[in-house]
């Protein structure tokens, strides 16, 4: 068995329908995010993004997520109420397909972190300066079981495909030279 | 490093096809500003009076507001100046929305377009690629249309799209720029983009705006928000609904229209329908705004909801904002269901919502009293409503009568002729106003109505209340938390101030009290004009987040430039001047300022004079409404002061103006 750990998960709950395309949302992550803090302001920076096509009624607050280093082999496009939404206009990843949250210089990827900062914020910013509760910020608890034999297991399958697709030699340099950095 | 504005302008000349990237100079940004303010600065420098409004050498600026691109909320307006074809002078219409932060993103402050291409183009700004392109396929093509189209075609769906419809193109001197759910649509200034043959300008931006002192700014941001907050849930009480909140009045949430429809002109602005507002119209109008109105919207970083998305069954989807929702509705004695379908067509075409339903109701006056005949209106339809689709398509097209109407009331009354002026009753300086005839002189408005130089009374009021509060323990409520005043000797003429006896209106607030309330009340839309913030959150409602205590703020924290109180009020006064000067040098004097002879019933000749004396020294502009010599050079506007001495219009060894003025001579 294996022990029970509490982690706190974090959620912004998106109404669209509240959403008045205004767009703060993006102002204040992209200044929360610069470096002095508040210093520089630059939508194209932020880490969520409204997707608005206000003659079709259309505003989806988007945060970002994961970095995917290639683009999906499918496309999804989603048609919900008569309302016909551009093409991956849900996913979160910043992707070769598309332009948004990438750094506009670098571009590097964006992640939202939920305004992650010492001391740490009531709501993550975006939530607090959304004054129309398009954006909600919800925290609950949940006691995950981390069960150790099983995190060997998929660890070992996944240097499996590893050892597959690059040869176990490659694998084990790999992994010595991240030790050595450690 | 600049803050709070990039630093550079663009320079556009149609005529050559040439793109310039021009740094402009901090030292004006600190002299006037922003916006608003260095606009004029350009126009006293680069387009003298002989320039006309379709002259190639006109210049059409459109600029970002010092503060657009920072996170100020509500700081979004592009502010666009040039010469009005409408009334010869200085034209500043002002849009919201998203295409000012957009620019600044981009990395400039203003566009300033100059010359005429030969054939229609757009502008395409995208970071430092900027290129004049072909824009014949988009020719006649509606504001919305083209915005869609354009937006296709540089496969951005988040580049930001100021276009002109059809009556910009056809040169309607009330033609609008239309830019999604707003517009800068007073005085014809999309007729000058016409004229220039640039359908549509194109904007997106990628790069940072960086503010001075980024702690500062950001706190100072959270107050306004937080305030914001708190004025929402505590709206003002014993004003009506849609004056009790924050934002333009609230016309696309709020369904009571009882004031407006009962208080306001129907027709050609005459008459009054004072038991209009019965239950049965009020749940009609109700559902048929239920049924449309499909979301209410907001500009950039900004919480109110002042427009809305109207989606109307078989027709295309646009965005509306505050009054118009009623100016066609009543210019033609008909009902919302009309008033929303019409603004449809009328947003495509890119035309004002205040002077085109008054200017058909006009034609449509001319045509009952025989001035105008049936030859005049070929196959007119029977109906009001009908009519009013057939003259917009005629104005807007140019065709037959509608070539004449597409000039304005003013001007088109004095091509008809025939009595025709006298039908052309609701204007100040050449300009439709709103349609308002009221009782009993109110001098506060008197003031506002005859100098008011953006020619539009919403531009000018706000703050303080329309009309005293009837009981003193009302009153003495809201002076309460009156934290915008400048001084607490405002709080005193609102105490005072009684619905009737010895301090009711048209002698009291007293001339003076008068003087200093409209000049409050005119230098906060100026700061907001140079600083880009939307009215709605500043100079127009009663106890605004923004005021004349923390502007200042702002502008050190976010442009790094150093202010307090006195500088900025300077400043303010400094470019307000300028513009001023600007119209004197085109002819403007005291003559033009005067509200519409209809507009109230109870006149006060002798006070009007009085006010306009008193208001006139108050501002430091001699009996003619000329900024003198002293006045000028306490503004460090030498330069002016030099112009009007070579040009006559100040006599060398002092004020006075010549007697016959330039304005006169032109006129006889």
């Amino acid at each position: 068995m294996g022990e029970k750990k509490k982690k706190i998960i974090k959620t912004i709950k998106v109404d669209v329908d509240k959403c008045n395309g205004c767009r703060a949302c993006e102002v204040i992550c992209s200044a929360f995010h610069a470096e002095p803090k508040y210093s520089s302001n630059n939508p194209a920076r932020a880490r969520v993004r409204v997707i608005r096509h206000p003659l079709r009624d259309i505003y989806i607050p988007v945060y970002a997520g994961e970095y995917a280093p290639a683009e999906c082999m499918g496309r999804d496009q989603y048609t919900i109420e008569g309302k016909e939404y551009e093409e991956c206009a849900f996913c979160r990843a910043s992707c070769p397909s598309r332009d948004a949250f990438k750094e506009p210089d670098s571009g590097l990827p964006l992640k939202c972190d939920m305004c992650e900062s010492d001391p740490e914020l009531d709501e993550p910013m975006c939530v607090q300066w959304c004054l129309n509760d398009a954006l909600i910020y919800e925290t609950r608890e949940e006691e995950v079981e981390e069960d150790a034999v099983a995190q060997q297991e998929e660890v070992e399958i996944g240097l499996e495909a590893l050892a597959g697709k690059y040869g176990l030699q490659n694998v084990m340099d790999a992994v010595a030279r991240m030790s050595k950095k450690d | 490093m600049r803050y709070g504005e990039t630093g550079f302008n663009l320079e556009i000349d149609l005529s050559r096809g040439n793109i310039e990237r021009v740094e402009n100079d901090p030292v004006d940004t600190e002299l006037y500003l922003g916006g608003l303010g260095t606009n004029a600065k350009i126009m006293w420098d680069r387009v003298p009076p002989e320039v006309d409004a379709f002259s190639p050498d006109n210049l059409l600026i459109f600029s970002a507001g010092l503060l657009c691109g920072t996170p100020a909320v509500g700081c979004n307006r592009t502010i666009v100046t040039t010469i009005s074809p409408q009334t010869k002078l200085l034209a500043f219409s002002m849009m919201g929305g998203f295409w000012a932060p957009e620019l600044k993103y981009a990395g400039y402050d203003k566009v300033i377009i100059r010359g005429r291409s030969p054939s229609l183009v757009y502008l395409y700004i995208n970071n430092d690629k900027v290129e004049i392109r072909d824009a014949t396929h988009l020719q006649g093509k509606g504001s919305n249309e083209t915005t869609d189209l354009l937006r296709q075609e540089v496969k951005d769906s988040n580049a930001q799209v100021a276009a002109i419809g059809l009556a910009g193109e056809n040169r309607v001197f009330f033609a609008s720029i239309e830019q999604g759910r707003s517009s800068a649509s007073r005085a014809g200034i999309g007729a000058v983009m016409g004229d220039k043959g640039l359908k549509a300008i194109v904007v997106r931006g990628t790069r940072d705006i960086n503010v001075a002192r980024p702690a500062e700014f950001h706190g100072l941001c959270s107050e306004v928000l937080q305030y914001i907050k708190k004025r929402e849930d505590n709206p003002i009480p014993g004003v009506m609904p849609i004056l009790a909140g924050l934002g333009s009045p609230q016309e696309m949430k709020i369904h009571d229209e009882k004031w407006h429809t009962e208080s306001f002109m129907w027709g050609n602005s005459r008459v009054r329908r004072k038991d209009f507002w019965t239950e049965e119209v009020a749940s009609e109008w109700t559902q048929t705004l239920e049924n449309t109105r499909t979301r209410l919207i907001s500009c950039y970083n900004c919480p109110m909801k002042c427009g809305g998305t109207i989606s109307i069954p078989g027709l295309p989807t646009y965005m509306m904002k505050c009054f118009s929702k009623l100016t066609y509705t009543m210019a033609a004695f008909s009902d919302l269901d009309f008033g929303l379908k019409i603004a449809q067509r009328a947003t495509e075409y890119g035309v004002d919502g205040f002077s085109t339903p008054q200017v058909m109701a006009f034609a449509l006056e001319l045509h009952e009293n025989g001035i105008l005949t049936d030859d005049d209106f070929p196959e007119m339809p029977s109906d009001s409503e009908g009519r009013f689709y057939y003259l917009l398509d005629k104005i807007v097209r140019r065709e037959g009568i509608g070539d004449v109407l597409a000039n304005g009331t003013y001007w088109a009354a004095q091509e008809i002729g025939k009595g025709a002026e006298e039908y052309a009753h609701n204007n100040i300086k050449k300009i439709e106003q709103l349609p308002l005839k009221l009782s009993m002189l109110n001098p506060i408005y008197f003031l506002m109505y005859c100098t008011g130089e953006k020619i539009n009374i919403t531009q000018i009021e706000g703050q303080f209340p329309q009309m005293p509060f009837p009981k003193r323990e009302q009153r003495e409520e809201f002076v309460k938390d009156w934290i915008q005043v400048p001084d607490d000797r405002f709080k005193q003429y609102f105490l005072d101030w009684e619905l009737r006896g010895d301090n009711s209106m048209p002698f009291y607030p007293t001339v003076e009290m008068c003087c200093d309330i409209v000049d409050w009340q005119e230098k906060m839309h100026y700061i907001d004009d140079a600083l880009g913030m939307c009215a709605g959150l500043s100079s127009f409602p009663l106890k605004p987040p923004y005021h004349i205590h923390n502007y200042p703020k702002f502008i050190s924290s976010g442009a790094g430039i150093d202010m307090d109180e006195d500088k900025l009020t300077q400043a303010a006064k400094r470019y307000r001047t300028l513009i001023r000067a600007i119209n004197v040098r085109r002819g403007m004097r005291r003559e033009d300022e005067k509200p519409p002879e209809d507009h109230w019933k109870k006149r006060f000749p002798e006070l009007e004079k009085d006010l306009l004396d008193t208001y006139y020294k108050f501002k430091g502009w001699n009996e003619q409404g000329i900024p003198t010599k002293e006045s000028l050079e306490e503004l460090s506007l030498d330069y002016v002061s030099e112009d009007f001495r070579k040009r006559g219009i100040l006599t060398g060894n002092g004020d006075t103006p010549a007697a016959d003025t330039p304005a006169k001579e032109e006129k006889e």
